[in-house]
């Protein structure tokens, strides 16, 4: 199953001519993008503009209208249901709101992926949760429900999560959302130490720009479920595609207004 | 204006289908977890089905008592009351210990567990799944429907008819404590009379009766609780649409049950 030419290329995630449709509206329209191993790849791009979708894709939550996605050099829209399973054991998500388990402690949360995918004993297992709970500033919180933590505490908490099968592939929804800027700044450490730490291949889905600068190795700029480029935060910076540099201008984007499709709008009518 | 009638038909049709779809293919994912699940190394875990059996079961106790006693009580009076016109009222023994066996006891807990139990799950479920906790699972590598569902469906399972029986005894008591009080015969005479009437088919029936409930409330609990797409508001539409398909699917299935059992 492994692909020589994903191990030649170093690449640990390749997205491949991606189609995607929720319902009967498409979203993803024909993506192509690799991230490298060790690599940190954000993923940018207005609302609406497919990255959030984009990630679910990757995490393997949809099937795919037609194209391939591989993870590790498996292609997740061909594996079986058990390498899925395997696959996952290498993959940490850290999701936009935590995702924490409300009736877990902090502790158990981070603790159940090895409950489930390992056989260490207890006192290993609590021991490795702390391990983790401290690389993320958190250590002796264990004990504490998740509704009890701050917010930033919350996503450090879903990172040490993500984080305690030392996967090789980690994922973050929005991690800088509604913090505040020194919590997104910390979080944005702990995502470079984490990768200097496990060389781990990490892909960022944000829309905070300050926060794309600070860990991007390369940037891939989405837009209206397109990808409009992928390169280096320089090369990103100095591009002279309009929609970008209004992207990174914060200018406000016009609306294309058609007359025939805004009178539809108007009466309800539906195709 | 028939379009549209036909059109909302139409869609309304086809969601029910899904729905159907999608309730069996969870009934067959959730029995494949409990049967196979250790080959994917996922097997179901004890004190996960331990703690739902604590609070579908053990906590439900007081309440089936109460009610199941207020059910025994109202059977022997309604029982006397009616069959004093005949001068038969001997014979409420024979009209209680049969329609609380057959057919109250398992209803009454449908209903109650429904309410009690299904609503829980059905919020606890969409709350997790607004929340991104039914993604996180999966993106874990569990199964929601192994971790979550099968160790329900199980304490269902073994809960329902367990408190279906308790509320037989609790009911059958409380028909007794009217009857001696009424009609001055002895709860000892009481308990012999109802164990010479009662058929051990009497009992069993609304045991299998209350296996039937609880697939239908584990399901429809699950199946609206993984449906949940609209934030707090759906939350809501979800426990409360649960609620009344459930017991409303009861006793539909409680009366075709009834139907063949009585034929």
């Amino acid at each position: 199953m492994t692909n020589q030419t994903d191990t030649q290329t170093n690449a640990a995630i390749e997205v491949d001519d991606l189609v995607t449709h929720y319902g009967t509206t498409r979203i993803l329209n024909h993506v192509d993008m690799q991230v490298n191993t060790g690599e940190i790849m954000v993923i940018m791009g207005g609302s609406g503009s497919g990255k959030s979708t984009l990630l679910r894709y990757m995490l393997g939550l949809h099937q795919a209208t037609s194209g391939s996605i591989k993870l590790l050099g498996h292609d997740i829209t061909k594996i079986s249901a058990q390498e899925m399973d395997d696959l996952r054991k290498n993959m940490g998500v850290s999701f936009q709101g935590g995702a924490l388990f409300n009736s877990m402690t902090v502790g158990e949360n981070v603790c159940l992926p090895l409950h489930e995918h390992t056989n260490l004993d207890e006192n290993t297992i609590q021991i490795m949760g702390r391990m983790k709970l401290s690389v993320v500033n958190l250590g002796g919180f264990d004990d504490l429900m998740p509704a009890q933590l701050s917010g930033g505490m919350i996503k450090r908490a879903a990172l040490a999560r993500a984080i305690v099968m030392d996967p090789k592939l980690l994922f973050f929804d929005e991690p800088s959302a509604g913090l505040d800027p020194v919590a997104a700044a910390e979080l944005d450490d702990l995502i470079l130490r984490i990768r200097k730490a496990l060389n781990t291949t990490i892909v960022v889905v944000t829309h905070d720009l300050d926060s794309t600068f600070r860990i991007a190795d390369r940037i891939t700029v989405l837009d209206k479920g397109k990808i409009l480029m992928i390169g280096t935060v320089e090369e990103v910076r100095n591009s002279d595609n309009q929609r970008i540099q209004s992207l990174l201008n914060r200018e406000a984007r016009h609306v294309e207004i058609n007359a025939d499709e805004y009178l539809k709008e108007l009466t309800g009518q539906k195709e | 204006m028939l379009k549209t009638f036909t059109e909302k038909l139409g869609k309304t049709t086809l969601r029910g289908v899904e729905e159907l779809g999608y309730s069996l293919a969870l009934l067959v994912e959730s029995f494949y977890w409990l049967f196979f699940g250790f080959r994917r190394r996922q097997a179901i875990k004890l004190p996960s089905i331990f703690a739902q059996m604590m609070h579908i079961g053990i906590q439900a106790l007081p309440i089936v008592a109460i009610l199941a006693f207020a059910i025994g009580m109202m059977l022997a009076i309604q029982g006397i009351a009616t069959l004093k016109t005949f001068g038969a009222e001997s014979q409420v023994v024979l009209g209680i210990a049969l329609s609380v066996t057959r057919e109250f006891a398992p209803l009454i807990i449908g209903i109650l567990v429904a309410g009690r139990s299904g609503s829980a799950l059905a919020a606890r479920i969409g709350t997790m799944q607004i929340a991104q906790e039914i993604d996180a699972l999966r993106v874990i590598g569990i199964s929601p429907v192994r971790y979550l569902m099968t160790p329900a469906m199980l304490a269902m399972l073994v809960m329902l008819p367990a408190l279906t029986f308790f509320a037989d005894l609790i009911a059958l008591f409380g028909g007794g404590v009217y009857s001696s009080l009424e009609l001055g015969m002895s709860l000892q005479a009481y308990a012999d009379r109802t164990i010479e009437v009662l058929k051990i088919d009497d009992i069993t029936q609304g045991l299998y009766k209350s296996l039937v409930f609880a697939v239908i409330i584990t399901l429809v609990s699950f199946v609206n609780g993984f449906s949940v797409t609209a934030g707090a508001e759906g939350v809501g539409k979800a426990t409360t649409r649960s609620v009344v398909l459930s017991i409303t699917y009861i006793i539909i299935a409680d009366m075709v049950f009834t139907f063949f059992l009585t034929h």
